[in-house]
């Protein structure tokens, strides 16, 4: 009888107060496509702002007279040093190729008037954190008193961190970052507040039947249940509708842009099935802790 | 004045009602007062007894404290000071929780009904016994049959709004009843209702307190008291002026007499009209 009795007691209500049901859904619907449209887009966001930060990289440039020991001696070293994430040897060759896939027009010619390739050895390295990238540069490097930066090993000609690029790079993308985080926690709270308003209102507007069902005696739990369900099924109705809209969309728009613009599918975001699946969870959950959470005030007659 | 003291036991009942067992009292008031959060004070120093199976008026002018006692005795509101009983059980000993299970021994009849608007005659009365858990079947069985006792039988279909005053107070009668409650308390029943209407009600009350529920009921219905000669209880200003056995709404009262008191209470002197 309970289970039953209250599910019926829940399509009862929502079908007599069918109104505030309806607006509260919509609320529902409306915040989960706008939280359905917006983790992706933060997600993307902060992943290209992570992009940009892998990009910062120490280079490490081989003095041309290091014995094959030294230079051996170097790649451990480098290898070995703290908050080193990859390591990657870029020989005389490779890093004229670059340069010249980068700027054809000056080192195809400048290469012909040198005769020789002008470009030392060089080791990428890569921090594990970008923002403690200046402690790799200290090590390999140490600055003297005077503030000259002096080699720790023979082998090492010159270190170099672009230091100009990087700090730019890592103040952009952590203002991005901290931007898109906070818009996310407003959006999430924003969403919370306006299911739980219209929640409220939906049951401000029958608050003297809960008070006549107190009067007959019925227990917290008896009256709360169907108000329980009541929010389940309207964060359901609502979520399940909001999902809808937003595979429409991804279907019609994005899928067919993935393959002409790389930007769209590159940075990790969230995976579509476990977006519904969060989404859907948040409504239901919301909705029915946002009714039982109301309903306590007009319980206590 | 012998009538404004109140009476430590209840009187002997009349023969027509089931005599009483034991001497619990099914109401008792020890001093009881209540001091709402305002400052103003709904009952002050009232101590009462009801006995199982009477019927007891509470009269008075509004804000004597009738709706007091009763919201007190549904344990809505919770006395300032003194104690209640109901059936020899501590108010005070009754847990929050334990509340709702006082209350289904305990049925109510408002003024305003306080049906449930979005469900039928029927479902309003069997709200009342699905909460105690009552099997489907016997719910079944129950609701037409209390139904057709307050003469509803043809509308169990029918929504609260869909029905006269009088008919809306029947359902909330055979609500209150449904469970064959020990007390039945019944907060103005006619106060909305014509002089007609008022009198069926009446009678069903009457009716259900002849099968040995005790009944209180607060009115201000003059007329109902006087023609019907019970238990009545008078308060003033919270405090229990008067107890008779088979009263008046007004101890009796010559025409002079209230020729006097309406020209007082106007500020109108003997100078006034003088018929």
């Amino acid at each position: 009888m309970t289970f039953g009795f209250f599910f019926k007691e829940a399509i009862r209500g929502l079908s007599r107060n069918s109104a505030p049901a309806l607006a509260a859904m919509l609320t529902v619907l409306l915040t989960a496509l706008v939280l359905g449209v917006f983790i992706p887009i933060v997600q993307a966001t902060t992943g290209t702002a992570n992009e940009v930060r892998d990009r910062v990289v120490v280079n490490v440039y081989v003095a041309d007279d290091a014995t094959e020991a030294e230079r051996r001696q170097l790649a451990g070293a480098l290898e070995d040093t703290a908050n080193v994430k990859s390591v990657e040897f870029v020989s005389k060759e490779k890093g004229l190729a670059e340069a010249k896939r980068d700027n054809p027009a000056a080192f195809e010619e400048g290469t012909e008037l040198l005769g020789a390739n002008p470009l030392p050895d060089m080791y990428k390295v890569v921090p594990e954190d970008p923002d403690e990238v200046g402690s790799i540069v200290d090590r390999l490097a140490p600055a003297g008193a005077d503030g000259v930066r002096e080699p720790s090993l023979a082998a090492i000609g010159e270190v170099r961190n672009k230091e100009d690029d990087t700090e730019k790079i890592l103040s952009a993308t952590g203002l991005v970052k901290i931007l898109t985080g906070g818009l996310m926690a407003l959006l999430v709270f924003a969403s919370v507040a306006l299911v739980a308003n219209t929640l409220r209102l939906s049951i401000f507007a029958r608050r003297r039947e809960v008070e006549v069902m107190k009067l007959v005696g019925a227990t917290n739990w008896f009256i709360r249940w169907p108000f329980v369900i009541e929010g389940v099924l309207v964060g359901f109705m609502g979520g399940v509708l909001a999902v809808l809209l937003l595979t429409i969309a991804k279907e019609t728009f994005i899928d067919p842009l993935e393959d002409r613009f790389a930007l769209l599918a590159a940075p990790e975001t969230i995976d579509f099935p476990l977006l519904i699946v969060v989404l859907l969870l948040a409504c239901i959950a919301v909705s029915a802790a946002g009714s039982a959470i109301t309903l306590r005030r007009f319980l206590r007659v | 004045m012998a009538h404004l003291r109140s009476r430590p036991t209840p009187a002997p009942l009349p023969a027509e009602r089931p005599a009483q067992t034991g001497d619990v009292p099914v109401v008792e008031f020890r001093d009881v007062s209540k001091v709402y959060d305002g400052g103003s004070v709904g009952l002050e120093h009232a101590s009462m007894r009801i006995g199982r199976g009477e019927f007891v008026f509470l009269v008075g002018p509004t804000g004597c404290g009738k709706s007091t006692c009763i919201r007190l005795l549904m344990k809505e509101l919770e006395a300032s000071s003194g104690e209640i009983l109901i059936a020899g059980k501590k108010f005070s000993d009754i847990d929050r929780s334990k509340v709702p299970y006082l209350r289904r021994n305990i049925g109510t009849v408002f003024q305003d009904y306080k049906l449930l608007p979005n469900r039928t005659v029927y479902d309003n009365v069997a709200y009342s016994l699905e909460v105690i858990g009552e099997a489907r079947q016997e719910i079944r069985r129950k609701v037409p049959d209390i139904l057709r006792l307050v003469g509803l039988s043809t509308k169990l279909h029918n929504f609260p709004d869909e029905l006269s005053g009088g008919e809306q107070q029947r359902v909330s009668i055979a609500r209150a009843f449904v469970n064959h409650p020990p007390l039945l308390l019944a907060d103005e029943p006619t106060g909305n209702l014509d002089p007609e209407t008022s009198i069926g009600i009446m009678q069903l009350i009457y009716r259900i307190n002849k099968t040995g529920t005790t009944v209180v009921v607060a009115t201000h219905d003059k007329e109902m008291v006087d023609k019907m000669r019970r238990r009545v209880i008078e308060l003033r200003e919270g405090r229990i002026i008067r107890d008779e056995l088979s009263g008046m709404y007004r101890p009796d009262e010559s025409t002079t007499e209230f020729a006097i008191r309406l020209r007082g209470e106007l500020g109108v002197g003997a100078e006034g009209h003088p018929n």
